[in-house]
């Protein structure tokens, strides 16, 4: 970007391109040590999410009973077994890239379905206000007292585990959050002169809900939805470890960690790092969701 | 004061209701509920003599009916892993949850707004720095993760506390330690931005320029203007409570409902799982209605706008 000749910008220009999201939020990150340590660490995990299953190839599921629970950063053993192995001997690297995988596609899947489609309720209800309006709310109100869990407990228990069901009750239980904070932000905007403006020019409510007040509110929303990204990897780790997420031989960080709990005597390695891989890809989430919130309030 | 209140309760009313459906349609929703009561082994003869037996051949506004009927009378079925009404089963096991939970959010709000209040006094020092990265962390931990490895070093490597089940005070530490982790991390980071905005106020001022002691403006003075948001954090707190409840029990082998409930969903119990939903939601609902009742009584100007 440094290397864009700008020379012949003109001003209008400049003032687009510096009031652009990505722009200012690499201002902000520029004097934040930590959130640029926060955002490397994601890129990495992403990176060896995606990339890392195609390196190691059937590593994951290659069990060597010769290997049982071989202790990590042992020279001897090779790179493969750099952090260890299983009860089934198979590499603990390899196992933990998987589930890594699995983790974020989890996530991410489930904290955009329940961003778009909370927000749009949200900003629907909110824009029409009454009845409908009401009824919604109250509706949220049941959901935010109800533990999240319990909610999620009881819809697989009757509906079963699997990876589709389980982002179906992260995106539900959390959806609730979504509605409540775009529905705030549209009665504030409701009312504002463009939004008037548009309507007297006779654009209908489904145009202004989305070319009027959508892109105004997007940016609390966006960080609304990476604080949740860290809540919901929480969530997702708690349910594979009471054995209600995704099953065998799909495997999250949660799962291996439920794993880890019968050989806390033999192998600590199993159960430490895939929850110190849960802790320190939440607490990234965490403080990139500050500087997403402090890049949003500084206009 | 009357109008919100009695709007509050019919919202409170209307919630309850919504839980009450919102079982029945999940109980229905695999068709029949027969296979959510009965064994997975269970016969086809045994299949349609329960349906008979319970009704769940008749038409479904007529289940729907018979199903609140039921419930207004406390009759949630009965359970199969213990063969005694499911209510008698969850109400015994309620107790010792509701003690851990109560002795853990005691820690956390103590913990959480001395953290907090300190935090906000001494904003932007190191000090402050400090009670940021370690809130971060609370809030980050997955809670089954630090009990199991509690476990793992207390009991296992080091064998001073006990692994797992309730009894002397030992069993007490590490469910406790899990259980109020999250909360701390979440009361320190409240109570600090809403005192940050208190000692900025002009009482404060006023406060300081009266010769009022430091310790006096920030325990005094602004920690009461800032426990208001506190208060409202609270109610969304027990839903986390009990959200922490259902892990850190099963970790620890804790006699309460979050250990009912996980066996119960691998004993195929509904009624057990029904009860404990219906229960819990109602009492969450009553409870955050009286939050309601508390945060109107300190902060009259919400009363107007409702």
């Amino acid at each position: 970007m440094r290397f864009v000749d700008r020379t012949n910008e003109t001003d209008a220009a400049r003032v687009k391109r510096r009031d652009r999201f990505s722009v200012r939020l690499l201002h902000v990150l520029r004097s934040d040590r930590l959130g640029q340590a926060a955002l490397v660490f994601l890129v990495l995990i992403v990176l060896a999410a995606l990339l890392g299953p195609l390196v190691i190839g059937d590593a994951a599921t290659h069990a060597n009973l010769g290997k049982r629970f071989v202790t990590p950063f042992d020279p001897q053993q090779g790179a493969a077994y750099v952090l260890g192995s299983d009860a089934l001997g198979r590499s603990f690297l390899a196992r933990l890239l998987v589930a890594a995988r699995t983790t974020v596609v989890i996530a991410v899947l489930a904290v955009v379905a329940s961003a778009l489609i909370g927000s749009l309720i949200g900003t629907v209800v909110g824009y029409l206000g009454g009845r409908v309006d009401s009824y919604v709310m109250r509706i949220a109100d049941v959901m935010q007292a109800f533990p999240s869990l319990l909610l999620a407990l009881i819809i697989l228990y009757t509906v079963g585990p699997g990876l589709v069901p389980l982002i179906f009750v992260l995106a539900v239980a959390r959806m609730e959050v979504y509605v409540r904070v775009a529905r705030a932000e549209t009665l504030a905007v409701r009312e504002r002169l463009f939004v008037t403006a548009a309507r007297a020019l006779g654009a209908g409510p489904i145009r202004i809900v989305l070319t009027q007040i959508a892109p105004v509110i997007a940016p609390s929303l966006v960080g609304l939805a990476t604080l949740e990204f860290a809540l919901v990897i929480l969530s997702e780790s708690a349910l594979s470890f009471l054995g209600l997420g995704v099953q065998q031989p799909d495997i999250t960080w949660g799962g291996l960690i439920a794993e880890g709990r019968n050989y806390l005597r033999d192998a600590w390695w199993v159960a430490l790092l895939p929850g110190l891989a849960i802790t320190l890809t939440a607490v990234a989430v965490n403080v990139m969701a500050d500087v997403v919130r402090r890049t949003t309030q500084s206009d | 004061m009357t109008a919100f209140i009695m709007q509050r309760a019919r919202h409170g009313a209307l919630s309850i209701v919504g839980i009450v459906i919102l079982v029945f349609v999940l109980a229905r929703l695999t068709g029949s509920p027969a296979r959510l009561y009965l064994p997975e082994d269970a016969t086809a003869d045994a299949v349609a003599q329960f349906n008979v037996q319970h009704g769940f051949d008749q038409p479904l506004i007529v289940q729907l009916l018979s199903f609140i009927k039921g419930t207004l009378q406390l009759d949630f079925g009965e359970s199969l892993l213990y063969g005694e009404p499911a209510l008698n089963v969850v109400l015994s096991r309620y107790p010792a949850t509701l003690y851990l939970a109560f002795v853990s959010m005691l820690i956390a709000s103590t913990l959480g707004i001395l953290v907090g209040a300190l935090a906000a006094a001494r904003k932007e020092t190191f000090a402050d720095k400090i009670c940021r990265v370690l809130s971060l962390g609370a809030l980050s931990i997955p809670d089954f993760w630090v009990g199991i490895m509690g476990i793992a070093l207390f009991a296992v490597y080091l064998g001073v506390l006990p692994t797992s089940g309730a009894a002397g005070p030992e069993y007490w530490v590490l469910p406790l330690v899990t259980l109020a982790l999250r909360p701390i991390g979440i009361m320190a980071q409240i109570v600090r931005t809403s005192m940050v905005g208190a000692l900025e106020a002009d009482y404060v001022r006023v406060a300081k320029g009266k010769g009022v002691g430091e310790r006096a403006i920030v325990f005094k003075h602004a920690l009461r203007n800032a426990a208001i948001p506190v208060i409202t954090v609270a109610g969304v707190l027990m839903a986390g409570v009990v959200n922490g409840a259902l892990v850190v029990e099963t970790v620890f082998g804790w006699p309460g409902i979050g250990n009912l409930m996980v066996a119960a969903i691998h004993g195929r119990d509904f009624a057990i799982i029904q009860a404990v939903v219906l229960v819990t939601g109602t009492a969450i609902i009553i409870l955050n209605f009286g939050i309601d009742l508390a945060y109107s009584w300190l902060n009259p100007r919400i009363r107007v706008s409702g």
